[in-house]
């Protein structure tokens, strides 16, 4: 097990260096950063002096190496658009997202789930047809366009819901957080509610297929001939059942919901991480650009990372077949 | 009145007949069908029944910008769906961008479908450290979401059709490599590719003619499903501003640009570019879905 383990750990940072080289070439390729730093009015000898100052000079595996350099000390370098330091810029923005991320996920779960549940207990009932039919929109059609209908209606026509921004925040372990002041929370349904539909849609997929399944088994039988009623058997029996592979898709689909914030912030004009990379991509902020791109393959590479060695302690199989 | 119809059914001897007289059992999916069909049809002879040229800005009229839905511009024709914010048509617009939707969709969804099918098929053939290798790239790059891949390519390779095919292929060819290798693992052990491998064959002509069309089946599913795919990722990239450039504006372009118009109440702008979008996506999705359902043999009843 220790040999698999090191044996993943040294893949992975093997992958992690071979992203961080087509990251940085791949940006790098982008556009000419010293038109951002310098305004065009600057003297030559100022010019000079921040193409130095920010190793732009230098051919491009010297600079790839001392973004390596600096990478081993958790120094991303500053963004050039505002000044400070990438990695605070990250974290400032972190919150905003992490709690959008968390409301809509949560949000999908909590309905999702009893709605795809019932779907399956009465499959053939115009309600069950109803879910299925949100579910299927939910999943084809872009979570872009959801978002505009959702601003024109509740924002634009009704008149009920902010259109965008963050609203106002209130202070907790020193971050700053939406969902605990009431105008906040007021800005975060749209977006939130925009960013569940795709992950709404497929809870209700995946309860809806584990109850059907499991309708079918004996430990229902048995509930129903020991007189329990259909409530009890769904709450305790069908829902433990199918709360394994429910709780998997939703650690797993933590992460894309993430990168799906990309466009969700970009409507709302939410200020969070999403918002940060598509602003940087348009002003070529390059070092915020690298450090986002890094963290985002960190994280997945560090999912992935543990799902293996899950399985691998749970089916000594792969052990022995994937270590060869 | 002449004879009444022969009452049993002539008995399909094709692959195709049985899989054509099986799709027209679901009437949905035969009228998602029609509309995909009608769609594609309407977007192939738009320059002949568009009011108007979108893409000449010598025939737009600021004057007739912004106008409502039912406006008789200057050129003396009706605006059934508005103009947008140059006076651009938005019918005349919804049909070219169609044009270019469909057509990013189909070349995207085509090289991907090519691409990964002989990586994948040929993975599974020659298997060892090679297969090993490439099936553990495509793993991992399925482990990032499709829409970050895709955005960071269209940031990468700039604006322009050929640099957002690339990167539409780039973030889906995996899903069809993935899908041809199982197929094609399962085939490599059957008595017939040993056959093959028996003769003088090149290894090529074993995976094209032999293997290959025998994993065409679930092949053709990812298909349905990753074209609709392309062509929700193009509009969400061209609405982000990373697609296509403006002068030709796809779907998502055409709602990008009505978006800031649509906070002060002009929605046509945007929700119409935005109905026919997801009425194509939805369609191919319908249609997908049956085709699925009748070529996953553990539904066969």
């Amino acid at each position: 097990m220790l040999g698999f383990v090191i044996q993943r750990l040294l893949q992975a940072f093997v992958v992690m260096l071979v992203i961080s080289m087509l990251v940085f070439t791949g940006v790098y390729a982008v556009g000419n950063p010293i038109d951002v730093l310098i305004s065009p009015d600057a003297t030559q000898l100022i010019r000079e002096q921040t193409i130095r100052a920010y190793g732009l000079d230098q051919p491009l595996w010297k600079q790839y190496l001392d973004f390596l350099g600096r990478l081993v000390r958790a120094d991303f370098g500053r963004s050039f658009i505002f000044n400070m330091p990438v990695l605070d810029l990250i974290f400032s923005r972190l919150p905003a997202t992490l709690e959008l991320t968390l409301a809509a996920v949560l949000g999908a779960t909590l309905l999702g789930v009893p709605l795809g549940m019932y779907a399956g207990y009465r499959p053939d009932g115009v309600a069950a047809k109803t879910i299925m039919a949100f579910s299927i929109l939910g999943f084809s059609v872009p979570t872009f366009w959801i978002g505009l209908v959702l601003i024109f209606t509740f924002a634009v026509s009704l008149g009920w819901l902010p259109a965008g921004g963050r609203g106002a925040t209130s202070t907790l372990f020193g971050v700053q957080w939406s969902f605990l002041t009431g105008d906040g929370l007021t800005h975060l349904l749209l977006p939130a509610l925009n960013l569940s539909l795709f992950k709404f849609a497929m809870m209700v997929r995946l309860a809806r297929a584990g109850t059907r399944e499991i309708m079918l088994t004996d430990t229902v039988k048995f509930a129903r001939a020991a007189g329990e009623s259909e409530w009890t058997i769904l709450s305790r029996h069908v829902l433990r059942l199918i709360a394994i592979p429910i709780v998997t898709v939703f650690g797993l689909e933590f992460g894309s919901t993430l990168a799906f914030a990309v466009v969700t912030e970009t409507i709302f004009s939410w200020p969070g991480v999403g918002k940060l990379i598509i602003d940087s991509i348009s002003t070529l902020d390059r070092p915020v650009m690298v450090a986002y791109l890094m963290l985002v393959a960190f994280f997945f590479i560090a999912i992935n990372f543990t799902v293996d060695i899950a399985y691998a302690a749970l089916d000594p199989r792969l052990r022995t077949r994937k270590a060869s | 009145m002449s004879a009444p119809p022969v009452p049993v059914k002539a008995l399909a001897d094709t692959p195709f007949a049985r899989f054509r007289d099986e799709f027209k059992t679901s009437p949905v999916a035969v009228a998602a069908l029609g509309v995909v069909v009608l769609i594609c049809f309407v977007a192939l002879i738009a320059p002949l029944i568009s009011p108007q040229n979108p893409y000449d800005l010598a025939r737009l009229v600021l004057s007739d910008a912004r106008r409502p839905p039912g406006y008789v511009g200057s050129g003396g024709f009706t605006h059934w769906l508005g103009t947008d914010a140059q006076g651009r048509d938005v019918l005349s617009a919804i049909l070219y961008g169609l044009r270019i939707s469909i057509q990013i969709g189909l070349i995207a969804g085509g090289i991907a479908f090519a691409l990964g099918a002989t990586l994948g098929a040929f993975a599974a053939y020659f298997g060892g450290r090679l297969e090993a290798l490439i099936m553990r790239i495509i793993d991992l790059q399925l482990s990032f979401p499709a829409i970050l891949l895709a955005l960071v390519l269209a940031a990468v390779l700039g604006q322009g059709k050929w640099p957002l095919i690339a990167a539409l292929v780039t973030a889906q060819y995996a899903y069809f490599a993935r899908t041809a290798h199982g197929a094609a693992s399962t085939e490599r052990s059957k008595d017939y590719v040993d056959a093959a491998l028996s003769t003088p064959l090149a290894a090529s002509r074993v995976v094209f003619r032999h293997i290959l069309p025998n994993c065409l089946p679930p092949l053709i599913v990812v298909a349905t499903v990753q074209i609709a795919n392309s062509i929700a990722l193009e509009a969400t990239l061209s609405f982000l501003g990373l697609g296509l450039p403006i002068t030709e504006p796809s779907l998502g372009m055409l709602i990008a640009n009505g978006f800031q118009y649509m906070l002060s109440g002009r929605y046509w702008i945007s929700i119409y570019p935005g109905v026919a979008l997801i009425v194509l996506i939805v369609a191919i999705n319908l249609v997908g879905d049956q085709v699925r359902d009748q070529l996953n043999p553990r539904l066969k009843r």
